[in-house]
């Protein structure tokens, strides 16, 4: 058992992005000020602060999670995947490239969230429909793009990836 | 918003957290996948003493079949029972109605558990729940036992659970073979809140008539309803006796009115919902489940 009294702190070691990382936080530290605030991860977003928005979306044990709805002294020996480790060094990933091509983002206040979300979804679901790609966007709150070149951006990488198999199968 | 000050408790095993509970009561806010907990603590809309959380204790995170029933662990999250073969073939209402449950992002971490805790009248898990007529297994440090759904939904986030009780467990009657079952909801967007959902099951006799029907409402009244279908039973399965159904369902219930539907129009929805649910689920039991 571990309690954490309401003014105390505790040590709390995740891996994110590949790396150990470690901080303090008391018990009512959500997730993304934790990442912010304790690790200096500025990438994830905070928006609603009630779940509904997904700014803050972020994988936790490979799972996209609201991470303003998980408290930072939960996730202690966690594996942490923030947008800040979807490119490779200075290079974006593809569907971060898509969504350059596409334009599905303009202010990106949500980009980050919207990224961690479509990159799970498409491990989990790498052919989907557009209404599957437009049902997973509904845990995400736009307000500039309409959406519309964050579905064209996601098939396209869902279509890349299916194109390049049946290269390969050739 | 931030959330006030708290005591955070993370139980590794049952008993700790029944311990837990029976030192803090009613200060005590259990936290499962946290989807609605988190969200009314960073709104200040409950302000516990202490935070318990049950997601590390082993083992209650399944989803087993036990005989004629399929049971679910207080953490079994939304996205493993939609991804489970078990809950398919024992509670398949349940995988239809998941879809409907928040979001991709927050199915990932919420659980059958919490939402049945949290008892929101437009809550997708305690309608089926209710309309199966399923059980929610509490413990606490001096006693287990189990109630009927139906008995455990008090009204909007008020349930019999008493302050030093967790659900361990939820507990689904196994679906007869055959069966076919339908849900649908209508909601403002694609996640929200249900203004109203409909959920149904049926079987059929071999001369095409009804051998076992399950029909309920959520989202209208305070708790969700579980429709009494025992005039049905022999029936035919055809419209008429879906919109009958449907038809007494919308006469009898007292809906709720929000800013988001009127009573009137709550009471429409139960009619053509139902009515549109019903046959669904008639025409599902024909094709064999």
């Amino acid at each position: 058992m571990l309690r954490v009294k309401p003014d105390a702190t505790c040590r709390v070691t995740v891996t994110v992005n590949g790396a150990a990382r470690s901080g303090r936080a008391g018990p009512r530290l959500l997730l993304c000020d934790f990442l912010r605030h304790e690790l200096g991860l500025y990438g994830t977003r905070v928006g609603c602060e009630h779940g509904v928005c997904g700014a803050c979306t972020v994988m936790v044990d490979g799972r996209a999670v609201r991470s303003c709805l998980t408290f930072a002294v939960q996730v202690d020996g966690a594996e942490i995947r923030t947008v800040e480790g979807l490119g490779d060094g200075g290079a974006l990933s593809p569907l971060q490239e898509a969504f350059r091509r596409r334009h599905a983002l303009q202010c990106g206040y949500c980009t980050a969230g919207v990224l961690i979300s479509a990159t799970r979804f498409l491990e989990t679901n790498p052919r989907p429909t557009e209404a599957e790609v437009r049902d997973m966007l509904s845990g995400h709150i736009c307000r500039c793009t309409g959406y519309h070149g964050m579905v064209r951006a996601i098939l396209d990488v869902a279509g890349a990836e299916e194109g390049e198999e049946e290269e390969r199968r050739r | 918003m931030k959330p006030a000050a708290f005591e955070y408790c993370r139980a590794d095993t049952l008993d700790e957290a029944l311990a837990l509970l029976s030192e803090f009561g009613e200060d005590a806010a259990i936290l499962a996948g946290g989807m609605s907990l988190g969200a009314m603590l960073n709104m200040r809309l409950v302000r516990p003493a202490a935070v318990i959380d049950i997601n590390r204790i082993a083992g209650l995170d399944g989803a087993e079949r036990a005989g004629a029933w399929l049971e679910t662990g207080a953490t079994c999250r939304q996205a493993d029972a939609l991804g489970s073969g078990e809950v398919a073939a024992a509670a398949p209402l349940l995988s239809l109605a998941l879809p409907y449950v928040g979001h991709f992002q927050t199915r990932s971490r919420g659980t059958l558990g919490g939402s049945v805790a949290h008892a929101d009248p437009s809550a997708e898990i305690p309608l089926c729940l209710a309309t199966l007529g399923g059980e929610v297994v509490l413990a606490s440090r001096s006693r287990r036992r189990r109630l009927p759904a139906t008995e455990f939904f008090e009204g909007a986030l008020t349930t019999r659970r008493a302050p030093d009780e967790l659900i361990t467990a939820l507990r689904w009657p196994a679906a007869p073979a055959g069966a076919g079952c339908a849900f649908e909801e209508i909601a403002q967007r694609r996640g929200d809140f249900a203004i109203a959902a409909a959920a149904a099951l049926a079987a059929l006799a071999p001369d095409g008539t009804l051998r076992a029907l399950r029909f309920g409402l959520g989202g209208v009244e305070e708790r969700p309803l579980r429709v009494d279908t025992a005039g049905a039973i022999g029936a035919p399965a055809d419209a008429g006796t879906a919109e009958a159904l449907a038809r007494a369902a919308a006469e009898a219930v007292a809906p709720i009115e929000d800013p988001r539907a009127s009573r009137a129009y709550r009471r429409q929805l139960v009619r053509v919902l139902g009515a549109r649910v019903l046959m669904r689920a008639f025409r599902a039991a024909r094709a064999g489940g």
